[in-house]
């Protein structure tokens, strides 16, 4: 009666698990190599213009960041334009040469990155600009988002 | 006599909850993490200035003076001019001695100078349009460039050569000078 039964392979049909939580621990070691949990806290508002001929910054490890913009006052109120460099707003500007020399000596090939608001006005970010010639900080770059230009 | 067997416990962690831990800190650092790009223009500053030494003489026709008021209007060479017209004007400046070769405009691509000024009311938004114009200007004077020499556009090119074998670099060396602004009124 069984004459016509199947021969069936006895292998069991399941995916091997026991691998899995060493993928898991791969992606998760590489996640936590990429993420960068503490962030410049911005005490100044920047909302970035567009461009459209812009580069990327392949070297994130050579960015300076200089923040401009109107200082946050809280409540939705924002007031002077101010410069932030790291967690401090600088009150003088001439601060800023020594403060980017000292990063350059760090390192070399330092890029930095201006943040600039779009509203901010050409006075200050010209300052900034001195300074960083000074400072002898000459990479830089004008931070902004790719897309069509805001209408004149 | 007899001895009592006794089944000894078996100290072993679990590990069945290991891949739910694992996948738990996974997920956090999904969540956290921004993958985001720095993008801009980039620019390299001149060094700064030399109190003994006289800056270089620079011809008029070699110079394209771009002037950007605090309302965004344009003077170009004492000629006003809109934003959409700066890409053919700086193009048809940089590149003279290969198109109209015009007396009044640049000898040579790599001796024209392209100065932007604004005033310090200048919005910060209408000068980087002003610069993104003047880049492309550039671009697609490298772009035609490459094309013509290589067969491809400047971006493969680039990456290719090295800095220093960069003939097209070369050709359009992007000269340009940020003056520094006018009080304004």
């Amino acid at each position: 009666m069984s004459k016509f039964q199947k021969k069936q392979a006895n292998t069991k049909q399941q995916v091997p698990t026991a691998a899995m939580p060493d993928i898991i621990f791969m992606l998760l070691i590489f996640f936590m190599v990429v993420t960068v949990l503490r962030e410049v806290e911005l005490q100044v508002r920047v909302d970035f213009t567009r461009a459209d001929n812009i580069e990327k910054i392949e070297q994130k490890r050579l960015v300076s960041y200089v923040y401009i913009g109107p200082e946050i006052l809280g409540g939705g109120r924002y007031g002077d334009t101010r410069v932030q460099i790291d967690d401090a707003l600088i009150d003088d500007v001439y601060a800023i040469r020594r403060l980017m020399y000292d990063k350059l000596m760090e390192e070399p090939r330092l890029i930095v990155s201006l943040r600039v608001d779009q509203q901010s006005e050409m006075g200050i970010v010209s300052d900034v600009q001195q300074e960083l010639r000074e400072a002898g900080t000459l990479r830089i770059n004008y931070s902004t988002l790719r897309g069509a230009q805001a209408p004149m | 006599m007899k001895l009592k067997k006794r089944s000894r416990e078996v100290a072993e962690v679990p590990q069945a909850g290991m891949a739910d831990i694992a996948f738990l800190l996974l997920i956090f650092f999904l969540v956290v993490t921004t993958i985001d790009v720095d993008t801009g223009i980039g620019m390299q500053l001149p060094p700064p200035p030399d109190p003994d030494q006289e800056p270089p003489p620079i011809r008029e026709r070699n110079l394209m003076n771009i002037l950007v008021n605090a309302r965004g209007q344009i003077l170009i060479n004492e000629e006003r001019a809109s934003l959409v017209e700066v890409r053919q004007l700086v193009v048809d400046f940089v590149d003279n001695a290969n198109r109209a070769q015009d007396p009044s405009l640049s000898e040579d691509p790599r001796q024209a100078i392209v100065s932007i000024k604004t005033d310090r009311q200048t919005p910060y938004e209408i000068y980087i349009d002003m610069l993104d114009e003047v880049i492309g200007a550039y671009r697609q004077l490298r772009d035609e460039a490459s094309m013509s020499e290589f067969g491809i556009p400047y971006r493969q090119y680039q990456a290719r050569v090295s800095r220093e074998d960069n003939v097209i670099r070369e050709m359009y060396p992007q000269n340009i000078s940020l003056a520094e602004p006018d009080p304004g009124s």
